[in-house]
């Protein structure tokens, strides 16, 4: 046994050494903040640590329970995802059907080109660009109410904004760059099959209801289920750009609130208990999401 | 290919698809275009809404005043940095991890991957990730923004699949002339992975140019923030540089919202820049990443 974990050792001498700083980077970034989670049933202070602080169990779930706040949280959370699912999910797969029918390749270039970018330009550029696009007195948006002979409007000042402005926002950076998979999706689609509808006299749009979308069903499904599965998440690092506190009521989701309270606000026991929460939900939507597309077609989502 | 005439439905099918992409075109353009325009514009053409899509009363102004700002000048070197030294590191730390990944002959290839795949879909979250950067004294260094995002397991990930590809005949032979596994991976692996090596570098070099919440948090010396944290404050938080406003005429409160264009285009000008020439790298990145085996 010895002699066998010895000649393992030295045959792969390389391949330990090679995986040495990625085993320690994992441990120190991924797996110590991992075991930082314990603060959730603590009463964390963080001049005694983690080691010392007041094991508390589940106080800190039941008073978050309790908190009216934390279903405001919850709702805006879901109706974020759920609203941008509704008014955005369907889009890229639109968006990958029209690019499918089109023949001159140069234009097909150049838009596709096109739609990919507002992908890779940061956050923090696009939120600045929605401050200042909405903003009451220069806003390209007031200026044209203006026109109209309306007075401008406090966008992010009223709470019943948020969500369609953050939801768009959404939608326009991200429709190209999910458009992608679906048109991935549609290449390999046979051609003989659109060639035998046309034989049969299919029209265009027959064939993109009987030949396209069904072959499109099993990719919509798939990415539907990973969507599902992070809906208890809205990314803070977009929301806390364009939010403030006059449109919390709206705007503060789950995230927001663990930086604000936890990070800022020093409550980091309590936040913490938040993430969990968010955790659990989460793993557990993930984990029946990734059953169901082993039913349906036998892949799996890891 | 086609068997018949196309039918009047046919052409308006066909019409619809263009008229999608050409409105998904000029949604997507179209807040570019008046960025450029609005940051060489004049501040009072832009306040009275002349500006559309072409610049009115040219002047460079606007970018005079953010350019003579000094922090910005750091704040653009600390981003190039990060990037640069971060996609370095970053591409060598995955290649490092995918490459014993992608090693049948190896023990712990199971056990490993489970390992690094397992903290895709666990983490502890924002506060204990904050703290722990705090116990690690890593707040407030540039060693600490280099770090703290150094692997993705996503794409080691990929990497160990490309790898699990190449021929294992190739290996074999180099072993036989007498090649370690850091010969084989450096000498052989590599060099057959330039493509796959250059999308995934694009990513994380992009990932790192647009970070800034992370860089926000842990970061208080002005010295060390990167052009989105000054950004942030530029735009966002209104908040002024000491520089920005000595330049500016003693009675204006705020930021003429010229020079925020302007902040935002100097921001973002690298990646517009760059993008129609890697176009073909962003594009099969988004492939790798989006297709599963």
């Amino acid at each position: 046994m010895l002699t066998k974990i010895k000649t393992e050792l030295y045959r792969n001498r390389y391949l330990y050494i090679m995986i040495l700083p990625v085993l320690v980077w994992f441990i120190l970034f991924c797996y110590l903040p991992m075991g930082g989670m314990v603060i959730a049933f603590q009463k964390f202070d963080i001049v005694r640590g983690i080691f010392k602080s007041k094991f508390v169990g589940l106080d800190n779930f039941s008073t978050l329970f309790r908190d009216p706040y934390f279903f405001r949280l919850v709702k805006n959370t879901l109706l974020i995802n759920v609203f941008g699912l509704i008014f955005g999910f369907p889009l890229p797969i639109i968006l990958a059907i029209a690019f499918n029918e089109i023949r001159q390749k140069y234009f097909k270039k150049i838009s596709q080109t096109i739609s990919y970018l507002p992908h890779f330009i940061s956050s923090v550029v696009v939120m600045s660009m929605v401050i200042q696009f909405l903003s009451p007195d220069a806003g390209i948006v007031n200026k044209l109410i203006n026109a109209f002979g309306h007075e401008s409007i406090y966008f992010l000042q009223i709470p019943k904004y948020f969500k369609t402005i953050f939801i768009s926002t959404g939608i326009w950076q991200g429709t190209g760059f999910s458009a992608i998979i679906f048109i991935a999706a549609l290449a390999g689609i046979p051609k003989e099959q659109y060639e035998a509808a046309t034989v049969d006299g299919a029209g265009k749009f027959k064939q993109m209801l009987y030949i396209t979308l069904p072959n499109l069903a099993p990719t919509i499904v798939i990415m539907l289920l990973i969507n599902l599965g992070s809906i208890m998440n809205v990314g803070h690092e977009r929301i806390i750009l364009l939010y403030n506190p006059a449109i919390y009521e709206t705007a503060d989701v789950l995230n927001s609130y663990v930086y604000r309270e936890g990070i800022m606000g020093g409550r980091y026991s309590y936040a913490q208990a938040v993430t969990l929460f968010q955790n659990v939900v989460g793993f557990i939507l993930v984990a029946g999401a990734n059953k169901i597309t082993r039913k349906l077609d036998g892949t799996t989502l890891w | 290919m086609n068997y018949k005439k196309k039918t009047p439905g046919e052409h308006i099918y066909i019409f619809v698809c263009y008229a999608i992409i050409i409105l998904m075109c000029v949604l997507t353009l179209f807040p570019f275009f008046y960025l450029v325009a609005a940051s060489f514009s004049g501040a009072t053409a832009v306040m009275r809404n002349e500006v559309v899509l072409w610049p009115v009363d040219f002047t460079t102004k606007a970018y005079t005043v953010v350019m003579k700002y000094k922090g910005i000048w750091m704040a653009y070197a600390n981003t190039i940095f990060y990037t640069v030294a971060g996609t370095t590191l970053s591409v060598l730390m995955t290649i490092l991890a995918a490459y014993p990944l992608s090693k049948s002959r190896w023990a712990w290839k199971k056990p490993m991957g489970l390992f690094i795949v397992f903290t895709m879909w666990f983490s502890g979250g924002m506060i204990p990730f904050y703290l722990n950067m705090k116990n690690l004294h890593l707040l407030n260094t540039r060693s600490g923004i280099l770090l703290y995002g150094a692997i993705s397991a996503f794409y080691v990930i990929i990497f160990r699949t490309h790898f699990e590809s190449i021929p294992v005949a190739l290996e074999e032979s180099a072993k036989l002339e007498g090649a370690n596994d850091f010969q084989i991976l450096f000498k052989i692996m590599v060099p057959l992975s330039k493509p796959i090596i250059a999308a995934i570098a694009l990513y994380y070099a992009i990932d790192k140019w647009n970070a800034y919440f992370w860089e926000m948090l842990l970061l208080s010396d002005e010295n060390l923030i990167p052009v989105q944290v000054l950004l942030q404050r530029i735009v966002i938080n209104s908040q002024l540089g000491q520089d920005i406003a000595k330049s500016l005429s003693p009675g204006e409160a705020t930021i003429p919202n010229t020079i925020k264009y302007a902040a935002i285009m100097i921001t973002t000008m690298p990646i517009i820049v760059i993008y129609p020439f890697f176009q073909k790298y962003f594009v099969s990145g988004a492939l790798v990443g989006s297709v599963k085996e």
